[in-house]
């Protein structure tokens, strides 16, 4: 009994309260980048953004959630009802659980397996499902049409993320998320990473990740001009919250995948500042990586359905399957 | 136990955590917010007037390619994987072999540009 305790209990329940903290970290986080978001939009606009709940609005998106949490659900009554609140469900819990395999700093990662990129890959694919679930469900045209525009948008750009994610790991030589930041170490610390000789690919990356989680500019499935709210129409209170949430998480999520693949992870720009812990970097990197996100949407206008599908597949999806030429062969004949 | 299935055990954890999470997030408005509907506030949104039709209508075809092709392109990119691992140790036979695999897809893609599968207007 003793053994059993201490050879699986003991370890599983480490695991249990890491991930507890891993979650809720990564939820308060999420909290104040949602704040940052709406004071970078409305510091481009001249306008002062939320500033009454708490010193500077500080606590505006904990005060958000208490009145999601007070309002009433509304399922209305032509909806499938398992389905309609299974949605938001499985996006909130799919963009969560790519989390597992993010490493912070050396060591410090939940699950180091050898496929973290396949892993990421696999889960943030799986969102869509929650999308495609949420318009059906509601039976109502707007989130059917929504879901259906969603569907063929983030499968279009997977694709280019796809070939993005092939360049990088036929640099690294791993699909292990620690063996690829450690590939962009190096005496020269920012000259090391893939942004460098890779930049056209962490352009589209970058554009690819906006698409992939409905962002601005590409957040035709929420077109409020047309489909009023795409796939959310219907939902209210804490359901609606899920799918913000879980659009938050999946887009905090490409900003920390953008660091690690692109900008050399928990690795300090110049070799002397070293001093500073890995994890400071991490945290920095994707916070920029986020502003980026914060500024696109505060400054491009939204794209048109068909320029979007061009851009995915005349432009993007061409150029990366040419950068994985490239790329193999400078690995096969000059590496 | 396998050594390599251990390595996916906080996977599963951190999958369980997520799930009861969310699930207590979720549920925190059906039971902390009052519950009060009518017929109107539970009817379909269309405007301000009832639905004219089922909402499940007949859509583009354009979707129904788009999903194809992706099948084809992921699959692609999923063949890619292993090769992209190995590619040090194949070396010029492997870079070779998926060239022209490349190459035969880029002549599909190709067709399906010109047949005009890729048009949106």
């Amino acid at each position: 009994m003793d053994n059993i305790l201490s050879m699986y209990l003991y370890p599983a329940a480490i695991i249990a309260a890491k991930s507890v903290f891993l979650i809720t970290t990564l939820l308060i986080t999420i909290a104040f980048l949602l704040l940052a978001d709406r004071k970078i939009w409305a510091a481009v606009q001249m306008r002062r953004g939320p500033n009454v709940v708490g010193a500077f609005g500080l606590l505006q998106s904990f005060a958000d959630l208490l009145k999601f949490v007070l309002k009433e659900v509304i399922i209305p009554s032509k909806a499938d009802k398992a389905v309609f609140l299974l949605a938001p469900f499985v996006t909130t819990v799919f963009a969560i659980s790519a989390w597992a395999v993010i490493p912070f700093d050396a060591g410090i990662v939940l699950a180091d397996i050898n496929i973290g990129v396949l892993y990421i890959l696999a889960i943030s694919s799986l969102g869509v499902y929650g999308i495609i679930m949420g318009g059906w469900a509601s039976n109502s045209k707007y989130p059917f049409l929504g879901a259906l525009r969603s569907a063929a948008q983030m499968v279009s750009y997977e694709v280019s993320i796809g070939f993005v994610i092939i360049t990088v790991i036929l640099l690294s030589g791993s699909l292990n998320l620690t063996d690829i930041v450690n590939a962009q170490s190096g005496d020269y610390g920012i000259l090391n990473w893939y942004f460098i000789p890779l930049f056209p690919m962490f352009v589209v990356f970058f554009i690819s990740a906006l698409a992939e989680t409905n962002r601005p500019p590409f957040d035709l499935p929420e077109a409020e001009s047309e489909l009023v709210a795409g796939f959310m129409v219907e939902y209210s209170s804490t359901p609606y919250l899920m799918f913000m949430l879980g659009e938050y998480v999946s887009i905090v999520l490409m900003c920390a995948f953008a660091t690690i693949l692109f900008l050399g992870g928990w690795h300090a720009p110049l070799p002397i500042l070293d001093f500073i812990p890995g994890f400071v970097w991490f945290v920095i990197k994707v916070c920029f990586m986020f502003f980026m996100f914060a500024m696109v949407k505060a400054m491009v206008p939204r794209y048109r359905y068909d320029q979007l599908m061009r851009l995915g597949w005349k432009v993007f999806l061409p150029l990366s399957l040419v950068m994985v030429a490239v790329t193999a062969t400078f690995v096969v004949f000059f590496k | 136990m396998n050594p390599i299935i251990l390595d996916y055990l906080p996977i599963l954890i951190f999958i369980g955590v997520a799930i009861v999470v969310s699930a207590a997030l979720m549920g925190s408005s059906f039971i902390l917010a009052k519950s009060n509907p009518d017929n109107e506030k539970l009817s379909t949104y269309e405007c301000g007037f009832e639905p004219f039709e089922n909402a499940r209508v007949k859509f583009d075809i354009r979707f129904y390619l788009v999903a194809i092709l992706f099948i084809i392109f992921d699959l692609e990119v999923a063949f890619l994987f292993p090769w992209a691992i190995t590619l040090g140790k194949i070396g010029v036979f492997g870079y070779i072999s998926m060239m022209i695999f490349l190459a035969v897809l880029t002549v599909g893609f190709v067709y399906e540009w010109k047949k005009g599968a890729l048009e949106w207007d």
